[in-house]
């Protein structure tokens, strides 16, 4: 099975138990760079998928927890080049399938044509670009296709229907479908129009369909639950790490 | 520049430059440009295509432009044959007069041209970054003038030096927004305006202030800024004669430099010299010269030439000039550099400095630190090349350098 399988396996898995799949974002190396991999582990052992942040100076698309979760990983050094051998040289790592979470620059500045070699090697099954439209990712994507890993793509409330259709038939192992249009981070409360964009991504997807932006308590989840395949929570794990509390305890509270 | 090309790639990429044919329907100058963004505002960039394939050149919104520009921006600009400068120089020094432009700098141009856009697009605000606040101000004043409310982004660092800005902005009716994430120069300014169009891509409309960002900006702000170059063009023949050996502009984002070359690009036998700004040295974080000192990458929405480290994490910069502060430069900037049609050089702080001082006492002008980057390069360049006949943009008034200009020029005298 090519890595990129495994997440749709992973989340359809979950799914099949009644419960949307968890899908935990963390910032590499925060708060600090040397527990990067037991914590990637504790998160591991929860959630459904783990998405693995490459932190970027200019992150436009996130909301002010991971810019500073992203500047004070920066600030200890931490690179795309160090995560990858930090994971190619961890003994012991989650079952959960993980994702890059990056900015295109870092991948750029790595280099295409080594990075899905050296992805693949350190145990990674796809990536999230949220600064790569469809229309600008054919030279990664096949690139990460040759080695079997996903690219994920983004669908948002104000992507028209058509486009909806070419940007799920396109996206590797999930679509994130963002749950509003903004950053990531704000409390979302989910209106009756919000389930009716998530009952038309799910209508038109032929992957699974995880919401992200804004995912913070089980209400939400629940709310949701009918309509997604799977929760994506980033910015509310992060403030828990960054107040010193136990990830595997904040995310077993979303799904019980 | 470190941007390799093959001898036949670069053949293309004259050939195709010599035809207009840039930007291409994907919004390329060649390998540069592109459109790199979060999905949600792939929507309202198709929007905004299509709304410059209506508008940009339709007659009615032309004449509309062009109103706004004659009789409230206040144009043509004056050129003005720089007599001292030129006697001193031993050239044929000729002022293309962006400061005498309304709100005092080459920014209106773009501002009343976007603003009008926007209400034809059925937009409900108008945002806007800036980083001397010249581009604040323009786009504020645009909105007042054409009935838009206005919100600024404008780094915490950047209102401190350009403070006499930020008053203007607020009388003329903007929101300023203090931008304290990042650099808190003008690459935060737009990071965290694109952060706000992305919460409301329907009834925002971005006013981006240079040749930078996503395709269509880059297009569209030289489109709209090229009436610099036109206006030059038609005055310099009508004084002369002749056209210019060179052409010269500072170069940050690069609005005003490309407002300026674009009419030129076709006239082979016209030289043009971009400045960026080499602050205090060649070192990461000691200037923002991306053309000279950067690396191909994707930075804010396009890929051009940017200031960063191995890893792809972008630089902070340094300039004593905060509106050439930037870390990367527009597409087409970096196109034209990688086939030599432009060159491109960096003039450091000190440099600007003496021609801002110089340019005072020999003309009676005081230009913005910016614009003081293009007259530094220009008289490097006559002095090496002696005679020759020099058309340099000056872009903007250095009013708004005043703080900045106490404690450096003035220190000592006052």
């Amino acid at each position: 099975m090519p890595a990129r399988d495994s997440i749709s396996t992973a989340i359809r898995n979950r799914r099949a138990t009644g419960q949307p799949a968890l899908i935990a974002y963390i910032t590499a190396g925060f708060p600090k760079k040397e527990g990067f991999i037991q914590q990637l582990n504790a998160v591991g052992a929860v959630a459904d998928v783990v998405e693995v942040g490459v932190p970027f100076t200019d992150p436009m698309a996130d909301g002010t927890t991971i810019q500073r979760s992203s500047r004070a990983a920066l600030e200890q050094g931490v690179s795309l080049r160090w995560i990858l051998q930090e994971l190619t040289r961890a003994e012991v790592k989650p079952q959960a399938p993980l994702l890059l979470m990056s900015y295109l620059n870092p991948l750029l500045a790595y280099g295409i044509g080594k990075l899905p070699e050296d992805a693949a090697r350190a145990g990674i099954a796809g990536f999230i670009v949220p600064d790569l439209p469809f229309e600008e990712s054919h030279e990664l994507r096949n690139a990460l296709d040759a080695r079997g890993l996903a690219l994920v793509q983004f669908v948002t409330p104000v992507t028209p229907t058509e486009r909806m259709q070419m940007l799920t038939a396109g996206s590797g192992g999930f679509i994130y479908a963002v749950t509003m249009t903004g950053t990531t981070g704000k409390n979302v409360a989910v209106p009756e129009e919000v389930l009716q964009y998530f009952e038309r991504v799910k209508k038109i997807s032929p992957v699974p369909v995880c919401a992200g932006f804004g995912i913070r308590s089980r209400e939400q989840v629940q709310r949701l639950a009918p309509f997604i395949d799977g929760a994506i929570v980033g910015s509310a794990l992060v403030e828990v790490l960054e107040r010193g509390e136990d990830p595997a305890k904040f995310l077993r509270s979303l799904r019980e | 520049m470190k941007y390799s090309l093959s001898k036949s790639e670069q053949q293309t990429l004259i050939a195709n430059v010599q035809q207009d044919a840039y930007p291409d329907e994907r919004g390329r100058f060649g390998p540069f440009g592109g459109r790199y963004v979060p999905e949600t505002l792939v929507p309202a960039l198709n929007r905004l295509q299509v709304g410059v394939d209506k508008y940009l050149h339709d007659p009615e919104f032309l004449r509309e432009f062009h109103d706004e520009l004659h009789n409230w921006v206040g144009r043509a600009t004056p050129l003005t044959f720089a007599r001292t400068l030129s006697e001193k120089w031993g050239a044929e020094v000729w002022l293309k007069r962006e400061d005498l432009a309304h709100t005092g700098a080459h920014k209106i141009n773009n501002s009343i041209g976007q603003v009008l856009l926007a209400k034809k697009l059925g937009a409900k605000r108008v945002i806007a970054e800036t980083g001397a606040g010249q581009h604040g101000v323009a786009s504020a004043a645009a909105c007042a003038r054409l009935g838009m409310p206005c919100t600024v982004y404008m780094g915490s660092v950047d209102m401190e030096r350009q403070a006499p800005n930020v008053g203007r902005m607020k009388l003329l009716g903007a929101t300023v927004v203090p931008v304290t994430s990042g650099d808190k120069t003008l690459r935060a300014a737009v990071d965290e305006a694109l952060r706000d169009w992305v919460s409301d891509p329907n009834g925002t409309y971005y006013c981006l202030g240079s040749a930078i960002g996503p395709h269509p900006y880059p297009y569209i702000v030289r489109e709209l800024q090229s009436v610099i170059g036109r206006e030059a063009r038609v005055q310099i023949l009508e004084r002369t004669g002749k056209l210019p050996d060179l052409v010269v502009a500072c170069v940050g984002g690069g609005s005003n430099a490309i407002g300026m070359f674009h009419p030129f690009v076709k006239d082979k036998d016209v030289q043009m010299l971009g400045l960026e700004a080499g602050g205090i040295g060649a070192g990461l974080g000691q200037n923002a010269a991306s053309i000279a000192y950067g690396t191909p990458g994707v930075l804010q929405g396009c890929f051009s030439l940017l200031l960063q480290d191995e890893n792809g994490q972008i630089q902070e910069t340094h300039s004593v000039s905060a509106g050439l502060d930037y870390p990367g430069v527009g597409p087409e900037h970096a196109l034209l550099a990688s086939i030599e049609r432009v060159k491109y050089e960096a003039v450091n702080d000190d440099d600007a400095l003496a021609a801002l001082a110089e340019c005072c006492a020999a003309e009676g002008i005081l230009p913005a630190i910016e614009s003081s980057h293009a007259l530094a390069g220009a008289k490097r360049y006559a002095l090496a090349n002696p005679g020759k006949r020099i058309l340099i943009a000056l872009s903007g008034r250095g009013d708004k350098d005043m703080p900045t200009l106490q404690r450096t020029l003035l220190k000592d005298v006052l």
